[in-house]
C-alpha cells in the first residue's frame, strides 16, 4: 500500500496493492482521512515475475500469517494470482498438492473457475501441471545452509528484489599510483538475475564448482582480447571492434563475481563456518539427532547470533520428529537464559510453527522419510552433480525430491511417506475444451509450475532448474512462491519482536 | 413499376412525400381521439389513451386509462383513480407520464403498473396546471408546466429532478396562444408567443428576450401555433394571416414562409423532415385536412377522412386515427433514384436489369453493360442496398435486394458486410413491425435507437422470446444479448405471485442455468425487493460467486448464512465484512458465540484484534480457556508496561495462565525471569549501573566485568547455569576485562567441564599469546596441536602430530610453516608424513 503525494496543497490518491482491502479502509476512516483521497483505486499485484522462470508475491508474513495466525489472506491473494496466470496461460489441466494450504488453495481456484463459467478460457494452456507444496511439508530444507553460489550470496549478504548489497572493498576500482587510497564507502549494490550470462551459468551450482568455472571464463575472455593484435585486415579490426562491448560487459561481469566469490570464500572457509555445517550435515544425515549437541550448547555459551542458534535446534527437531521433552527443555532454558526470557514468545511461535516440538509417540519419523526419498546423499559430485543433493552438497531438499518423484514415476510410489508428511495430498483435474488439449510431441517437455505456499529458498530453486536441465528429464519446471526466503529471513519473520519500553 | 410512385406526392422540383399504410388499427375504438387524452410514444411507442377525461366530468364515471402497441393491441389498462389529468407524456425509457392538475406526476410502466410520483412543487399545487408539455433533451425527459398563475415551471430530467421556475412574462394577461420548449446548446427554454411577440424565457439567466423571427412579412398577424423539430433545430410559426413561417429555432434564419390560405389555427403542427434532407417541410392538420407545406408554391394536400393524431418523428410523422395508422414521410434520395419514373440512376437499372434476368431476357445485359460502362456497378448496388432499407414492403425488400446481389455477381472484391448487415437489419425490423410486436421503426429511427435499446424496448414489452431470438440471430456476445435478456425475464418472474417460491426457483435455473453472465443475485435482490426473501434465499443459492451472495444476505438479515458463504469464498476481506458487520449486529456474547462456530471468522477476528483491540483478544481467549495464548497475551502486555511493577505484575499473570495451560516449563521460565528482573533491580540500585532487561547470561557477565565474583557465583547457583556454559561466560568476561591472573586461578578452581582449549582460544583472541602458552598443554592430544598451532608454537605442534601420526594434522602444521623460517621443520614433516602414507 502506498501513498502518493505528501504536500498539504497537493491531490492525494491511494492505491492498494494487492487489493482494496475493507479493514484499511476502515481504519482510514477512523482516522478522519479517507474522505480526502480523491481517487482511491486498487492494483491487483499479485504474482511479480523476478526471473524467466520464477515468480513471487514477495509476499513477507505470509508463512506466518498461514501457520501462526490462521489467517489465508495470503493463500486467496495466491489463488488468485494463479487465475491470473490461467486467463494468460491457459487452464492447468492437472493440478496436485500436498499440505492444508495447498488443499485450500486448489479449493479456491476450482472455486473460481465455476464462478465465471462462461469466460472459457481459449487459450492453449503453456502448464500441464501446477505442484502446490505447502512450506509446512518441508521444514528442514530452509534451515540448511545452502550451498548453491545464489543461495550462499542470500545467506550471507541477503538477496533483496534480486539486488544484493556487498561491501565495497573488494570493488574498489583498481588503477596504478592510487591503490587503496579512497575507498567507496557506499556499499556496492548489484543486481543478480539470468539476464547476465556469467550469474546465468553459475547462479545454480555448488559454490565449490564456482571456481574453476570464473578461471576458465578468465582465460577465454583474455584470450579473446589478445586477439586483436592477430587483427590484421579493416574487416577483423572492424568485427572485433563490434564484440568489444559484449566483451566488455562480460569482463566487468566476470570481476564482480570473482570479487563475490573471493568474499564468499572468506567466510566458507572459516573454521565456524565449518563447523556449523558439520552439524548441520550430521543431523540432516540423522547422526545423534536425540540429544544435546555440544556445538549448540558452545555456541550459546559463547552468544553467538540468536537466529544462528534457533536454526539449528529447529534443524535438529525437525530431523528428529521433534525433541525429547529433555533436551528440548535444556535448550529453550540454555536460549531463555543467554538471549532473554522474552524470547519466550519466539520460541512459543515456532513451537507453533512445527520447527520446535517434543517427539509425541516416541517415533521417528524422519529416517524412514530420509531413506525412501533418498534425502541423504553420500557420493554427492559437486562439480558434475547428477542429482539435486549438490545444492546442499549431500542433502537433497525434500520438497524438490516430492516434485521430482511426481514426474517420475508418481506419488502413488511414495504414499506411505506422503503419509508421514503434515497435510492431505491430492490431485485435481481441470476439464479442458477438446480443441485445446494437447497431442505430446515426442520428447516434448512437460512444463509444471510448483508453487511453494509459505516461501523458497534459492537453493531449492537451483534444485529444480538442474532438474529441468536434465537431459532425461522430460519436465521443465517454473517457480512461483509466497516469498523468496533463507533459513534466517524465515525465522526472523516468526520471531516475536519485542522492544521492552526502557524502564 | 408505374404503380409504384402512385402515392408519391411531389413538394417543388426535388422532393417527394409519401403516406403509407403501417397498420389498420385493432383497438375498435368507439370515441373520437379529439375526446380522449393522447400521447405516442417517438420512435413507434405505444400510445397511451384517457378516455372522457373532458366530456363526462361526474365523479362516478371513472374514466379508464389504456396503452395499446403502435398497431392499436392493447397492453393493459386501468380506471382511473387519481385527481384530473391534464397531459399524458413519455419518457425516453417507454414510462407514462400522467400529470394531473394539482402539479403532481405519476409515473406509469406501459403494463399500466404504477410505479412511482413526483409532484411538480407547491407553487404547481396552489395555482393548477393550466397546460403541460414532455419533452426530449439530451438530459432526458423532461416536463413543463403553464400554471393558472401564468408561470412557468420545468424540470429538464425527470430522473434528476431539478424543479425551475422560470421568469415572470411582462404583461401575459391570459394564457398564450401557444407556447413550446427549446433546447439550445444545452440550455432550456420555453419559447412563447403573445400577440405578435415571440417570448424566450431563460432558464440559466432568468431573463426574458424579445424576439422577432427574421424576414416575417410585416402584414402577419398574431401567433397562433408553434412547432419545434424533433431534434430541437427547426421552429415553425404559424400566424393568424394563415401564413407557415419556417426557419432555425435559433431564430435567426429563415427558409421560408408558405401561405396556407386558411386563417384558423391547425390542431396540430409537426415538422416532418428527414435528417440530412434539403427539404424541410411542416405538417398541419385541421379536422378534415392535412397540409405537407415547405419551400414551394404548392403544397401537397390530403383529406382527413377520421379524425387524426400527428406524431413527430425521426424522418417523418405517424398518423393515427381511429382505423388506420399511417407513416408520412419523404422519400429518400436512393429510393427517389431508383424508382423515379424514367430514372437512368445506376440503381434503377440494376433493379431492371435483374427483373429482365428473371425473364430471361436479353435486356439484361443490355442494362448491366450500361451501368458497367460507366463504371457505376458498386454504386448501383450500394444504392439497391441502402432503397431496400427505407421499405416496409418485404416483397419490394426483396426485390431490391436481389438486384444488389445480382449486381455484386459482377463485382470483384466487392464488400460483403453492407449486404448481410441490411438483410439481419430488415429481418430483424420485418419481425418488430408485425402487427402483433407493433413497433413500426423505420430503418433510419432504427439505426438512432440502436439495436441495444430495441432489444431494452422489447424486454420491457416483455417480448423475451423475440429478443433472444434477434440476440441470437445477430450472434450479439451473450454477456450483452441473451444473458441480458433471461435475465429480466428472471427478475419478470420472481414477480410471478401465484407461484411457489419453489417453482419460481425451479424454473429460473432450468432456463437460466450456468449461462454466463447471469447475476443470480441481482434476480434475487429483486424477488427481495418484492417481498420474496425466501425465494430471494433459493436463488443465491444459484449463485455462484459468493461476493455477490454476501452483500444480499446481509441486507437481508441473514448474516449467518452472509458468513458461511464468505467463508466458503476465501476471500477474507469479505470475511472481514460479515465479522464486522455482525459485531455491529449482535451482543457481544452472541457474537462471541456466532464466531465459536466458524474457526476461520474466529482466527481473522483474532488477527483483527491483534492488531486494533487487544483487550478483546484477551476475552476471546478467555471464552476458549486458551491459557497459553492468555499468558502469552500477559508478557506481551508486560513489555509495553512503563514501570517495572507493572512487568512483574503482568509477568505474575502470565506465570498463573501458564500454569493453568500446564506448561511447566514456561510457568518456570517466568518465574525465573521474575526473580531475575527483582534482582536486577536491587543489583541497579545497589551498583548504580543498568542491571534491567539485561538477560540472565549479560547480567552474570557484568558482573564478572566489574569483578563482582561472588555475586556472580551467588547468581550462577540460585539460577542452576550450566557448568559448561559458565565456565564459557566466566573465561569470556575474564579475557576482555583483562584479569588473567583470576583466569589462571579459576582454571585451577576445577577441572574444566570445557576442557581446556576455549582458554587457549579466549587469549589468542584477546591477542595475548603468552597467557595461551601457559594453557596448550593442558589441551588433551587430540586438540593440543591446534592449540600449538594457535599459540604459534609449530615447535611443539609439529612434536604432537608426529607423536599422533596424523596425517591431517601434519599437513594443518605444514601448512602454517613458512618456506625461509622453519625449513628445517617442514623438512621433518614432510618426511615423518611420507613415512606414514608409505605405512
Amino acid at each position: 500500500r502506498e501513498d502518493r503525494g505528501r504536500s498539504p496543497q497537493r491531490d492525494f490518491h491511494i492505491l492498494f496493492v494487492p487489493r482494496r482491502s475493507l479493514l484499511c479502509e476502515q481504519w482510514l476512516k477512523e482516522q478522519g482521512v479517507l474522505g480526502s483521497f480523491i481517487h482511491r483505486e486498487q492494483y491487483s499485484l499479485d504474482l511479480i515475475p523476478f526471473d524467466g522462470d520464477l515468480l513471487s508475491m514477495e509476499s513477507e508474513s505470509a508463512f506466518k500469517e498461514c501457520y501462526l495466525e490462521s489467517d489465508q489472506t495470503s493463500l486467496y491473494h495466491a489463488a488468485k494470482g494463479l487465475m491470473t496466470l490461467q486467463a494468460l496461460y491457459g487452464t492447468i489441466p492437472q493440478i496436485f498438492g500436498k499440505g492444508d494450504c495447498a488443499r485450500h488453495v486448489a479449493n479456491m481456484m476450482i472455486r473460481m473457475k465455476r464462478e465465471f463459467p462462461g469466460s472459457q478460457n481459449s487459450i492453449f494452456p503453456v502448464f500441464d501441471t501446477l505442484l502446490l507444496l505447502d512450506r509446512n511439508v518441508d521444514l528442514l530444507t530452509p534451515l540448511a545452509t545452502q550451498l548453491t553460489y545464489e543461495g550462499l550470496i542470500d545467506e550471507i549478504y541477503g538477496i533483496q528484489n534480486t539486488y544484493v548489497k556487498l561491501p565495497p572493498e573488494k570493488f574498489a576500482p583498481k588503477k596504478q599510483g592510487e591503490g587503496g587510497k579512497d575507498l567507496p564507502t557506499e556499499p556496492k549494490k548489484l543486481q543478480l538475475n539470468s539476464a547476465e550470462e556469467l550469474y546465468a551459468e553459475i547462479r545454480d551450482k555448488n559454490f565449490n564448482a564456482v571456481g574453476s568455472v570464473l578461471s576458465k571464463k578468465a582465460k577465454i575472455i583474455s584470450a579473446a582480447f589478445e586477439e586483436r593484435h592477430h587483427a590484421k585486415t579493416v574487416g577483423e579490426i572492424k568485427q572485433f571492434v563490434s564484440q568489444l562491448p559484449h566483451m566488455q560487459a562480460a569482463r566487468s561481469s566476470l570481476a564482480n563475481h570473482t570479487s563475490i566469490a573471493e568474499l564468499i570464500k572468506d567466510i566458507t572457509t572459516s573454521e565456524d563456518f565449518f563447523d556449523n555445517l558439520t552439524v548441520e550435515q550430521e543431523f540432516m544425515s540423522g547422526i545423534d539427532t536425540d540429544k544435546v549437541n555440544n556445538y549448540i550448547e558452545d555456541c550459546i555459551a559463547q552468544k553467538h547470533p540468536l537466529i544462528k542458534i534457533l536454526r539449528l535446534v529447529c534443524l535438529q527437531s525437525v530431523c528428529n520428529s521433534g525433541l525429547k521433552q529433555k533436551v528440548l527443555d535444556h535448550y529453550k532454558r540454555e536460549i531463555l537464559q543467554t538471549y532473554g526470557y522474552e524470547h519466550i514468545l519466539t520460541l512459543n511461535n515456532l513451537e507453533k510453527a512445527g520447527l520446535l516440538k517434543p517427539q509425541t509417540g516416541g517415533r521417528n519419523n524422519y529416517p524412514t522419510i530420509r531413506k525412501t526419498l533418498r534425502l541423504w546423499m553420500d557420493d554427492v559430485n559437486e562439480q558434475n552433480p547428477n542429482d539435486i543433493s549438490y545444492v546442499y552438497s549431500g542433502y537433497a531438499p525434500l520438497s524438490v525430491r516430492l516434485a521430482q518423484l511426481l514426474a517420475r514415476p508418481g506419488w502413488r510410489s511414495i504414499e506411505e511417506v506422503l503419509k508421514m508428511l503434515p497435510g492431505p495430498h491430492f490431485e485435481e483435474r481441470q476439464q479442458l475444451p477438446t480443441g485445446l488439449q494437447k497431442k505430446r510431441q515426442h520428447g516434448e517437455n512437460r512444463v509444471t509450475l510448483v508453487f511453494f505456499l509459505g516461501g523458497v529458498t534459492y537453493a531449492e530453486i537451483a534444485a529444480l532448474r538442474f532438474l529441468s536441465q536434465m537431459e532425461d528429464g522430460g519436465t521443465e519446471y517454473i517457480i512461483a512462491t509466497t516469498k523468496l526466503i533463507n533459513g534466517t529471513t524465515w525465522i526472523k519473520s516468526l520471531m516475536e519482536k519485542l522492544e521492552p519500553a526502557p524502564f | 413499376m408505374d404503380c409504384y410512385t402512385a402515392n408519391w406526392n411531389p413538394l417543388g422540383e426535388e422532393t417527394f412525400y409519401r403516406k403509407l399504410e403501417l397498420y389498420s388499427m385493432e383497438w375498435g375504438l368507439r370515441e373520437d381521439l379529439r375526446d380522449c387524452v393522447v400521447a405516442a410514444a417517438p420512435y413507434g411507442g405505444p400510445i397511451a389513451l384517457l378516455r372522457n377525461s373532458r366530456r363526462d366530468k361526474t365523479p362516478s364515471a371513472r374514466p379508464l386509462l389504456e396503452i395499446y402497441s403502435a398497431s392499436g393491441l392493447l397492453l393493459a389498462s386501468v380506471p382511473w383513480k387519481s385527481g384530473h389529468l391534464v397531459h399524458l407524456g413519455w419518457t425516453a425509457g417507454e414510462d407514462l407520464l400522467c400529470i394531473q392538475e394539482d402539479g403532481t406526476v405519476l409515473v406509469y410502466n406501459l403494463f399500466c403498473e404504477f410505479k412511482r410520483h413526483f409532484s411538480m412543487g407547491n407553487e404547481v399545487l396552489q395555482n393548477h396546471v393550466l397546460e403541460a408539455q414532455v419533452f426530449h433533451t439530451e438530459f432526458g425527459t423532461g416536463v413543463a408546466i403553464l400554471t393558472g398563475a401564468l408561470r412557468f415551471s420545468l424540470a429538464t430530467n425527470i430522473d434528476d429532478l431539478k424543479l425551475r421556475r422560470l421568469p415572470e412574462v411582462p404583461g401575459l394577461q391570459k394564457a398564450p396562444p401557444c407556447w413550446t420548449v427549446l433546447a439550445q446548446d444545452r440550455v432550456t427554454m420555453v419559447l412563447l408567443a403573445m400577440g405578435q411577440e415571440l417570448f424566450l424565457l431563460d432558464n440559466t439567466s432568468c431573463s426574458v428576450l424579445v424576439r422577432r423571427p427574421p424576414g416575417l412579412s410585416p402584414s402577419a398577424g398574431p401567433f397562433l401555433h408553434v412547432a419545434v423539430s424533433f431534434t430541437h433545430r427547426l421552429l415553425a410559426l404559424f400566424c393568424d394571416s394563415g401564413s407557415v413561417w419556417m426557419g432555425t429555432a435559433s431564430l435567426k434564419e429563415k427558409f421560408c414562409e408558405f401561405n396556407t390560405g386558411i386563417r384558423s389555427p391547425p390542431k396540430q403542427m409537426v415538422w416532418c423532415t428527414r435528417p440530412r434532407s434539403r427539404q424541410r417541410a411542416v405538417v398541419l392538420a385541421w379536422e378534415r385536412q392535412l397540409m405537407v407545406v415547405g419551400n414551394s408554391s404548392e403544397c401537397i394536400r390530403f383529406v382527413l377522412d377520421e379524425d387524426s393524431y400527428l406524431v413527430p418523428e425521426l424522418d417523418g410523422v405517424r398518423i393515427l386515427s381511429r382505423s388506420t395508422h399511417e407513416f408520412l414521410h419523404e422519400i429518400p434520395e436512393a429510393s427517389q433514384e431508383i424508382f423515379r419514373i424514367a430514372s437512368m440512376a445506376p440503381g434503377a437499372l440494376l433493379l431492371e436489369a435483374q427483373k429482365e434476368y428473371e425473364k430471361e431476357s436479353q435486356k439484361a445485359d443490355e442494362y448491366l453493360r450500361e451501368i458497367r460502362e460507366q463504371q457505376l456497378l458498386p454504386e448501383a448496388v450500394g444504392q439497391c442496398i441502402e432503397a431496400a432499407g427505407y421499405e416496409h414492403e418485404p416483397e419490394t425488400q426483396k426485390s431490391l435486394l436481389r438486384a444488389a446481389s445480382f449486381g455484386k455477381c459482377f463485382l470483384d472484391k466487392f464488400p460483403p458486410e453492407g449486404f448481410v448487415r441490411m438483410c439481419q437489419d430488415l429481418r430483424v425490423l420485418n419481425a418488430i413491425r408485425d402487427y402483433q410486436i407493433g413497433i413500426p421503426l423505420t430503418f433510419t429511427q432504427y439505426k438512432q435507437l440502436t439495436i441495444e435499446v430495441l432489444l431494452d424496448r422489447l424486454v420491457l414489452r416483455r417480448l423475451y422470446p423475440l429478443a433472444i431470438r434477434i440476440c441470437e440471430f445477430l450472434r450479439l456476445p451473450e454477456m450483452q444479448g441473451v444473458s441480458r435478456i433471461l435475465a429480466h425475464w428472471a427478475c419478470y418472474k420472481v414477480q410471478q405471485k401465484d407461484k411457489s417460491d419453489e417453482e419460481v426457483a425451479q424454473a429460473i435455473n432450468q432456463k437460466l442455468g450456468d449461462t454466463a453472465g447471469i447475476s443470480y443475485s441481482d434476480i434475487a435482490t429483486r424477488a427481495y425487493d418484492c417481498g420474496r426473501a425466501e425465494l430471494a434465499i433459493k436463488l443465491l443459492e444459484y449463485e455462484p460467486r459468493s461476493g455477490e451472495q454476501v452483500p444480499l444476505l446481509l441486507k437481508m438479515k441473514r448474516s449467518k448464512l452472509a458468513l458461511g458463504k464468505a467463508i466458503e469464498s476465501g476471500d477474507t476481506d469479505l470475511v472481514y465484512t460479515v465479522v464486522l458487520h455482525l459485531k455491529n449486529e449482535l451482543n457481544r456474547g452472541s457474537f462471541f458465540m456466532t464466531l465459536q462456530n466458524q474457526p476461520v471468522a474466529l482466527s481473522l477476528y483474532r488477527q483483527f484484534c491483534r492488531h486494533q483491540e487487544r483487550e478483546t483478544l484477551k476475552d476471546l481467549y478467555n471464552q476458549d480457556d486458551n491459557h497459553q495464548e492468555l499468558g502469552n497475551l500477559h508478557v506481551l502486555g508486560g513489555y509495553c508496561q512503563k514501570r517495572i511493577e507493572g512487568r512483574v505484575a503482568a509477568l505474575q499473570n502470565a506465570l498463573d495462565e501458564f500454569y493453568k495451560a500446564k506448561n511447566d516449563f514456561a510457568a518456570k521460565a517466568t518465574e525465573e525471569q521474575i526473580k531475575l528482573l527483582r534482582l536486577q533491580r536491587h543489583l541497579q540500585e545497589e551498583l548504580d549501573k543498568p542491571y534491567l532487561d539485561l538477560s540472565l547470561h549479560d547480567t552474570v557477565a557484568t558482573l564478572i566485568l566489574d569483578g563482582h565474583h561472588k555475586r556472580a557465583e551467588q547468581l550462577y547457583r540460585d539460577f542452576r547455569i550450566p557448568d559448561k556454559r559458565y565456565w564459557w561466560l566466566k573465561i569470556n568476561a575474564l579475557a576482555t576485562r583483562g584479569d588473567w591472573e583470576e583466569m589462571e586461578k579459576f582454571s585451577k578452581s576445577k577441572k574444566s567441564p570445557i576442557g581446556y582449549l576455549p582458554f587457549v582460544e579466549v587469549a589468542v583472541k584477546h591477542h595475548n599469546r603468552y597467557e595461551a602458552k601457559k594453557y596448550a598443554p593442558r589441551v588433551p592430544p587430540e586438540q593440543r596441536v591446534k592449540a600449538f598451532v594457535l599459540v604459534g608454537d609449530l615447535e611443539q605442534a609439529a612434536e604432537a602430530a608426529m607423536e599422533r601420526k596424523n596425517e591431517a594434522e601434519m599437513s594443518l602444521v605444514l601448512s602454517r610453516c613458512s618456506p625461509g623460517t622453519d625449513g628445517a621443520l617442514a623438512e621433518r614433516l614432510n618426511r615423518a608424513r611420507a613415512q606414514l602414507l608409505k605405512k
